[in-house]
């Protein structure tokens, strides 16, 4: 048994000074593992069955998903839980580009995965060779970097590479492609060291004569308002923002991907910004004098009609991609940095301010009723209670991922967000079937914690397929659907901006109860809000997956909203008043 | 305002980078209107030399995203009136009997080279800026151009490069700290 241990072989092929020969599939292997990564998400395929050859003797649990692109939400869940690096395989041709909208999704909101891919034989590449795809062309607007390895000797710096470069600086999605006959080959195996590139220095510390320029804006400032986006979560510094919101008492505001930065549940902290931003926080951006903006982009779902954007604010931006300031949103005072960095320096610079008429003015804003209970179905389970309650059963501790839509937007808005790494959604790229990979990859990453995924029948459907992958991994991961028969987000607009125009929105699903047996896991139906809670109590106590069908009103709308292309201060909200 | 900048990008030189470098700006929506690529002075460092038209933020902006690019090294948004920005024409030229010597002659007050003749024909080669080239061009679009070639412009700046850094524009905002 020892002689197959691969640690062991390993320990005592270190003692030998001769190195040792292995093939490229196995010093992936061995360059994967170096990089601390111990879950791999994936699909075998043609080119890739060199490198699944010696995946069952290397220290990967690999998780076989039923479709590459959930491979690459998979791995983008497990790097948002953990703050590692995410890691996901596909053959080449078809597997290669169904990888492409992970890493779109990965790009647009800023995530660490490194994505291998096999690539047809050398002497095939360039012929139409079967399941040949140009990948690193097709992906190459939608990575970091990506890569096409030519030589099996490169296999450990390229890897060791990308992974550098997926963390580091801004983080991203970067592609390693690796023909079949590469894979094949043999070399020695001498563990990469990393090169440092004089293109690639991303600055990290920031300007001390930007920090002060900020500090001085925050000291005249009579109406300061702190935006926090998911560069305070990328940075790990949930705990240096928050001390820095004491510190200065300045009421804060999250972008979709900055809930969690700090504890949602904070007396400073006011809620969501934007399209279906709290009333108080996009009140709050109407009226601040200064916007310090940490680590967010200044996205359009975040800002609305940018002319009528924080009109009265000067602006703080600090962001670890230059190319970020000023992009958007004209900036008064710029910090290049990595947010971590940038408070280590700023928090000691600034003083506390008494700030109490503009944070009780901004807690007289506060959002009206949510909506009335309807008249001919009183007892209908009201989405927004259903994500209270989760968060309320759970005190806030779980992970909840979700899919894209409606339900996505009454969690963010519902959940308070306690921390930044168990709130894990798809925001840039809005990518439906994001919600159960995602929740995969993040119990992959973090089995120690509860994990939820809120979702819509209509993004369930998309990715329904992977109950097989959390029944086959017997993950723990309860599946709360929030069921209203339709694309709700899309019907929304067409009530609201379209004549109720319900062009193909109705949308069917299976017995989802049925269809969770059929995977061989839990399945539970809600219809009365009586139920909700004794569901999501029962859902924690059973092993494997849960899934809860919510049959909830098929007509509630999202309130507050921005209409498209309106101002963050002209809010729609809704019927319950 | 509108204007025409010249960025000059140093460029580790790998197979695939014009590739990145187009697609970015295509994908930015930043429109090219020249582009050269060659070797450096230094070993495995290319030099691109992009023309291109925009405002001033937007300059700024492709610069900043070229910077992203993990093989570009430098950008430098080059000031007109530091640098030599140049270009080369090849033109065909119908010239048969008189006319030829009118040609040459003609070809001759711009500095131009004949490279080669035919019968019926002449090929003109001119480097100069772009004002010089467009007159040049006006004068041999009376004799008939067959055919014609531009290199699209190079560029270097007039000074060494120790004071040019002080002077031209570095895209990179940290540069400037």
């Amino acid at each position: 048994m020892v002689a197959t241990d691969p640690t062991t072989q390993r320990t005592e092929a270190n003692q030998h000074t001769q190195p040792e020969v292995l093939t490229g599939a196995q010093i992936v292997c061995r360059a994967i593992e170096a990089e601390g990564v111990s879950t791999v998400f994936g699909y075998p395929g043609g080119a890739v069955i060199p490198l699944y050859d010696a995946i069952p003797e290397a220290n990967l649990h690999h998780v076989l998903t039923r479709f590459e692109q959930w491979s690459g939400m998979a791995a983008i869940g497990y790097a948002r839980a953990t703050g590692k690096v995410g890691c996901c395989i596909a053959t080449s041709g078809p597997g290669a580009t169904n990888l492409v909208t992970a890493l779109a999704d990965a790009m647009l909101d800023s995530v660490p995965i490194v994505a291998i891919t096999g690539q047809v034989i050398e002497p095939l590449i360039g012929r139409d060779g079967f399941q040949e795809v140009d990948i690193t062309g097709i992906t190459l607007p939608v990575t970091k970097h990506n890569y096409i390895v030519h030589d099996v000797n490169e296999i450990a710096s390229t890897i060791k590479e990308a992974f550098y470069l997926a963390r580091s600086g801004r983080p991203g999605p970067v592609l390693v492609d690796i023909p079949k006959n590469i894979f094949q080959a043999k070399t020695e195996y001498i563990p990469a060291k990393l090169t440092p590139r004089k293109s690639y220095q991303p600055t990290t510390i920031p300007n001390m004569r930007q920090v002060r320029l900020a500090a001085d804006a925050i000291a005249q400032a009579k109406r300061p308002l702190i935006m926090a986006g998911h560069g305070v979560i990328l940075s790990n510094a949930e705990d240096e923002f928050t001390e820095f919101v004491e510190k200065t008492g300045i009421p804060t505001i999250f972008t979709l991907l900055g809930l969690g930065a700090m504890d949602e549940l904070h007396p400073l902290a006011i809620g969501m910004m934007g399209m279906h931003g709290h009333r108080r926080a996009n009140r709050a951006l109407d009226e601040c004098d200064l916007l310090i903006n940490f680590g967010a982009r200044f996205d359009d779902r975040a800002t609305g009609k940018l002319s009528g954007f924080a009109p009265n604010a000067k602006v703080i931006h600090v962001d670890i991609d230059p190319a970020e300031i000023g992009k958007n949103v004209q900036t008064a005072v710029p910090v290049v940095g990595d947010v971590k960095e940038v408070l280590k320096l700023l928090t000691p610079e600034v003083q506390a301010g008494d700030h109490t008429s503009w944070r009780n003015w901004i807690e007289g804003q506060h959002n009206r009723v949510l909506r009335a209970a309807l008249e001919d179905r009183p007892d209908w389970p009201e989405p927004y209670a259903i994500i209270k309650e989760i968060a309320d059963v759970t005190n806030h501790d779980a992970i909840v991922t979700t899919d894209v839509g409606q339900h996505q937007m009454w969690a963010a808005q519902h959940l308070g967000v306690k921390h930044g790494k168990r709130w894990i959604t798809s925001g840039g790229l809005g990518t439906m079937g994001f919600g159960l990979p995602s929740a995969i990859g993040a119990k992959m990453g973090r089995p120690d914690l509860e994990v939820w995924t809120i979702v819509g029948d209509g993004g369930f459907q998309m990715s329904g397929t992977e109950l097989a992958t959390s029944v086959q991994e017997g993950l723990d991961i309860n599946i709360a659907i929030i069921n209203n028969g339709y694309l709700g987000m899309v019907r929304q607009w067409q009530d609201l901006f379209h004549a109720r125009n319900y062009s193909e929105v109705a949308i069917s699903g299976p017995d989802f109860v049925k269809l969770a047996e059929a995977y061989g896991a839990t399945g539970i139906r809600v219809t009365t809000d009586a139920e909700i809670r004794p569901a999501i109590e029962k859902a924690r106590s059973i092993k494997g997956p849960v899934l809860i069908d919510f049959v909830v009103e098929p007509e509630a709308n999202v309130y507050p909203m921005v209409a498209p292309g309106a101002a963050n201060s002209q809010m729609i909200e809704g019927n319950g008043e | 305002m509108e204007s025409q900048h010249t960025l000059v990008l140093l460029v580790e030189d790998h197979p695939g980078v014009l590739n990145r470098v187009v697609s970015l700006m295509r994908r930015r929506s930043f429109n090219i209107d020249s582009i050269t690529v060659g070797h450096s002075e230094q070993p495995n460092v290319s030099r691109m030399t992009i023309q291109l038209r925009g405002e001033a933020e937007d300059i700024e902006q492709a610069g900043k995203q070229l910077y992203k690019l993990l093989e570009v090294i430098k950008v430098i948004d080059l000031q007109p009136s530091e640098a030599m920005i140049r270009e080369l024409v090849l033109v065909k030229v119908a010239a048969k009997g008189a006319i030829r010597a009118e040609v040459v002659q003609t070809a001759s007050i711009y500095g131009a080279r004949v490279l080669d003749a035919t019968p019926n024909s002449v090929m003109i080669e001119m480097a100069g800026t772009e004002e010089e080239i467009e007159s040049f061009l006006t004068m041999m679009r009376v004799y008939g151009i067959r055919e014609m070639v531009r290199s699209g412009k190079v560029a270097l700046p007039r000074t060494l490069s120790k004071k040019t850094d002080s002077q031209t524009r570095h895209m990179n905002p940290l540069a400037a700290d």
